[in-house]
This record gives structure tokens, C-alpha cells and sequence, in this order.
């Protein structure tokens, strides 16, 4: 199947995101894709508070069945919760887990006063009651495959189908 | 016969001594210590890892420093923490150590953090453990006799990361009281597993031990020859209440030989660091000018310690 362009994608959540954001809102990319893509959108749209990174591995719900996960970042928020508009930024949204998660983590560090969802691609599955105020594609994927965000040498974006 | 530290899978199960574990779990553990620093930093310092989860800290021996830092590590990880200072309760009722793990595991325990006098204590804990099929159930060595202390040798080892950046071109002392010391033995092997090329072992022939050399470390009996160039010099407790014979003449005879001042710490590398695992006794293995100067990192290991501790914890509660 053919993949949408992931740069053209950036481009276009950037712009839904112009729309719903002051330059006050901050962001918070999951690791390691989110990560990517909050980098980019926090450049597009000016925005004056540092980037936030989070990695969910100690909040995730299947710890008791397989462990940590060998490689875990450390989360920053360089900026207060506490009152603010937050946006959480991920490249795909599936289950909704991961997410769920993020919220944890999140509100470990103070009450924003909103939370919003900004994704790539929305590849169906929800197994939550989660949903991206912001999206630049919906797709419906087979359990049996995953979609990734890539980054090469040159920063470039894409998006890649692997088996599960 | 198996590693009794590691599941089938070769994963770390309990932590019991740092002798004869790769040198990727040694690895894994203080790569995972760095995201759990970050949560002394919060707003809510828990995270969920360990929620539900019952840590019993069985300590057979008095300590301050390392069962607060366990609690607090098991506590941050939403883990419910019952501290046990057997000492003074069962065993002095005369109830075996097995009868009170036993009981503890009848009383839905996931976790033992087991301090003990006798060396091979956590050992012979996790061996009863395998022996009744309990393999749910994770045995954390926190110091046992002369033998072992894998969580101080590993939150060190973090600490030098930290300063240093890497292991490979390091030169590394050990002073002090080595004979009587579980912490420098967890050391020596950390170091040795990590790849330091020189690690250098200072004291008096009387508070070495006889095969020391056969641990793969450089003897010296001598300060001043022992710490030149030096990057990293480990301090050791003088053993007062563990010391049997006339060992030494007396801790000022001790201090005026081996004891760490401004003057003799010169002879290390100018960006030396100073650890020391605690508790200090000052004027007697350290002057107080350098426990309190600018090579001193001993209160970031105290810090350190608790990262160290969760990952440790998290790790071997997960496989």
C-alpha cells in the first residue's frame, strides 16, 4: 500500500494546530517519533515555551507482563503545568495506550488547564475512549502491522509499514 | 549450574552480588538509572511501576543510610514498604531465617531487600526461594557479611559515569579497611566487569586480604605511591565495630598513614573525584577538608544511590 508523504503531513497538522494554539500553548513529544515531529511543529508555529519530552515506559500498562523496555530517556518538561494549554504530540495513534500513559505522566508534574492530541496518522484500534483534536490522516491498518515515523541523516521524515 | 541472578531468558531476577554478571546488566542498570533521576524533580516524585507491590527490607543488621534509601526508591515507585528489623524481633525469639522468609512469602511479599551479617545470606534466601518454586519473588542483596554490596558497588560505578563520561581509561584507587569491606569487593568486580584498565587497592597489609592481587588489582601499601595519577579515588569505611584483633594501633595511628588529606590527595589527577560510601568517620579515613572540598562527590552518590535503586527494583521486578 502507499504511504502519504510524511513531510507534507507535518506540514498539514501544522497548520490545523496554527488554528487551536496560542503562542503560549506548549507541547510535549512522546518518545522517540513524537519526539520528532513536536520538534518540527514547535519551529512552525513560534511557540515560546520549550519543548517537552516525555517517555511513557513507567507509566505503561503491560510493565507486570514484560518488564522495562531496555531503553528508557528521561522525560523533561522545562516548563509549568500547572494552568496551561498543553498539546501531547505522537506520530501514529493505535490503541490509545500510549497515550493514556502520557496523561499519566503528565499530570504528575501539575493540573494543566487543557490537554490536547496532535498525530500523524490515526491507523484505527482504539482499544480507549482517546481521540486527536488534531490528525492529518486516517487510515485503517491491519492489527498485524505497525506504522512507524523514520528519520534519516537529513532530518528527512517518513513513514514506514512493518510486519508486527 | 545457572546463574541463580537469571531467569531462563538471562535476565536479571534478584541482585545479589555484582561477581559474575555481565557486563551488559551492569550496563542496562545504570542506563536505566538516568530517566528515574529525573523524578526527584516533580511535582508527584512516585511513579507506577511498582504499585501493589509489597517490598519487605529484611534487615538482620543495623543500617541507617541504605534501608532509608531503599524505602525511599521502592516508596517512589508506588511499592508498599514494610521495614523489618529482625535484630530485635523474631530471630532474637529464635525463629531461623527461613521460617521468617516463609512466613513473609505466606504474607504475599514480592520483594526482600536483605541485609545481613552473615556473608551469603541473600544467596541462601533466593536458593530456598528457587528450592519452594517461588520464582515470583525477587531477593535484593543489600549488604551480607564481607562478601557483597551490589547496589552501593552499582550506584559508585554511576557516579563515576557521571563525572567521567567512561571506564576505559581510568585509573581507579580503593583505600582503606579492603579485608572487612563487601563494598569494595562489589566495586573491584564492577570495575573490572566495566573495563577499567588499573584498579588500585591502598592499605596496610593487615586490612588486606591475602589473595587480593588475584582479584585482577594493583597492592600498594604506600599513599603517596598509590594515588599518583589517579582519576577516581573510593574511600572505605574504617570497620570500627568489625574489628577484631589488633589489626591497627589506633585510628590516629591509621589517619596519619592512610588517612585522605589535602596534602596526599595532591597526588592524584587534578580533577580527581572523591567517593565514600558512608557513613564517614572524619579525621579517622578522611579529613574534613576533603569531605567537604571540591573533589568530594559524596552526597550526588547518596542522590545517585536512590536512581540506582529504583532501576535496580524496576528491572528485576519486571522479568
Amino acid at each position: 500500500m502507499k504511504l502519504p508523504d510524511a513531510e507534507k503531513l507535518c506540514n498539514e497538522l501544522a497548520a490545523q494546530m496554527r488554528l487551536g494554539t496560542s503562542t503560549e500553548t506548549a507541547l510535549v513529544g512522546i518518545h522517540t517519533g513524537g519526539v520528532w515531529l513536536a520538534q518540527r511543529l514547535h519551529a512552525a508555529l513560534g511557540l515560546k515555551q520549550p519543548l517537552g519530552e516525555i517517555d511513557v515506559s513507567f507509566y505503561r500498562d503491560d510493565y507486570a507482563r514484560i518488564g522495562l523496555h531496555a531503553q528508557v530517556k528521561p522525560s523533561t518538561i522545562p516548563f509549568d503545568v500547572e494552568g496551561r494549554h498543553i498539546v501531547i504530540v505522537d506520530d501514529v495513534l493505535y490503541t490509545g495506550r500510549t497515550i493514556r500513559a502520557a496523561l499519566n505522566e503528565l499530570f504528575d508534574y501539575g493540573r494543566p488547564a487543557q490537554v490536547d492530541l496532535a498525530v500523524l496518522v490515526n491507523r484505527g484500534g482504539r482499544e480507549l475512549p482517546i481521540s486527536a483534536r488534531f490528525c492529518a490522516h486516517t487510515l485503517q491498518l491491519d492489527p498485524g502491522k505497525n506504522l512507524q515515523l523514520e528519520r534519516d541523516e537529513k532530518n528527512v521524515l517518513s513513514l514506514r509499514l512493518i510486519d508486527a | 549450574m545457572r546463574n541463580l541472578q537469571l531467569n531462563q531468558h538471562g535476565e536479571l531476577r534478584h541482585l545479589l552480588t555484582i561477581e559474575g554478571l555481565p557486563r551488559d546488566i551492569l550496563t542496562a542498570i545504570l542506563d536505566m538509572a538516568t530517566p528515574f533521576t529525573e523524578v526527584a524533580e516533580r511535582e508527584v516524585k512516585k511513579l507506577p511501576l511498582l504499585r501493589g507491590k509489597s517490598v519487605f527490607n529484611l534487615f538482620f543488621e543495623p543500617s541507617t543510610r541504605t534501608r532509608t534509601t531503599f524505602e525511599i526508591a521502592a516508596k517512589r515507585l508506588s511499592a508498599d514498604v514494610i521495614n523489618l528489623n529482625i535484630g530485635a524481633s523474631s530471630q532474637a525469639k529464635g525463629e531461623t531465617l527461613l521460617d521468617t522468609v516463609d512466613n513473609l512469602a505466606a504474607m504475599h511479599a514480592d520483594m526482600f531487600v536483605v541485609r545481613h551479617a552473615q556473608s551469603g545470606a541473600a544467596h541462601f534466601i533466593a536458593r530456598h526461594l528457587a528450592a519452594t518454586n517461588r520464582p515470583d519473588l525477587h531477593v535484593i542483596n543489600a549488604g551480607d557479611g564481607r562478601h557483597a554490596h551490589p547496589t552501593q558497588g552499582l550506584l559508585d560505578m554511576y557516579t563515576i559515569r557521571h563525572y567521567k563520561k567512561d571506564f576505559t581509561n581510568l585509573r581507579v584507587a580503593i583505600i582503606g579497611d579492603i579485608l572487612h569491606s563487601r563494598v569494595a569487593r562489589s566495586q573491584i568486580h564492577a570495575l573490572t566487569t566495566l573495563g577499567v584498565p588499573e584498579v588500585r587497592v591502598i592499605g596496610p597489609k593487615t586490612l588486606l586480604p591475602a589473595q587480593v592481587g588475584k582479584l585482577g588489582v594493583r597492592v600498594f601499601h604506600d599513599m603517596r605511591a598509590g594515588l599518583k595519577d589517579v582519576d577516581v579515588v573510593m574511600m572505605l569505611r574504617l570497620q570500627n565495630e568489625r574489628m577484631q584483633g589488633a589489626l591497627l594501633p589506633s585510628a590516629q595511628e591509621f589517619f596519619k598513614c592512610y588517612g585522605l588529606t589535602p596534602s596526599v590527595l595532591e597526588c592524584a589527577k587534578a580533577d580527581a573525584i572523591v567517593l565514600h560510601p558512608g557513613p564517614m568517620n572524619r579525621g579517622v579515613e578522611i579529613d574534613s577538608a576533603v569531605a567537604d572540598g571540591a573533589h568530594a562527590v559524596i552526597l550526588p552518590q547518596v542522590t545517585f544511590g536512590i536512581a540506582v535503586r529504583m532501576a535496580v527494583m524496576s528491572i528485576v521486578a519486571g522479568n
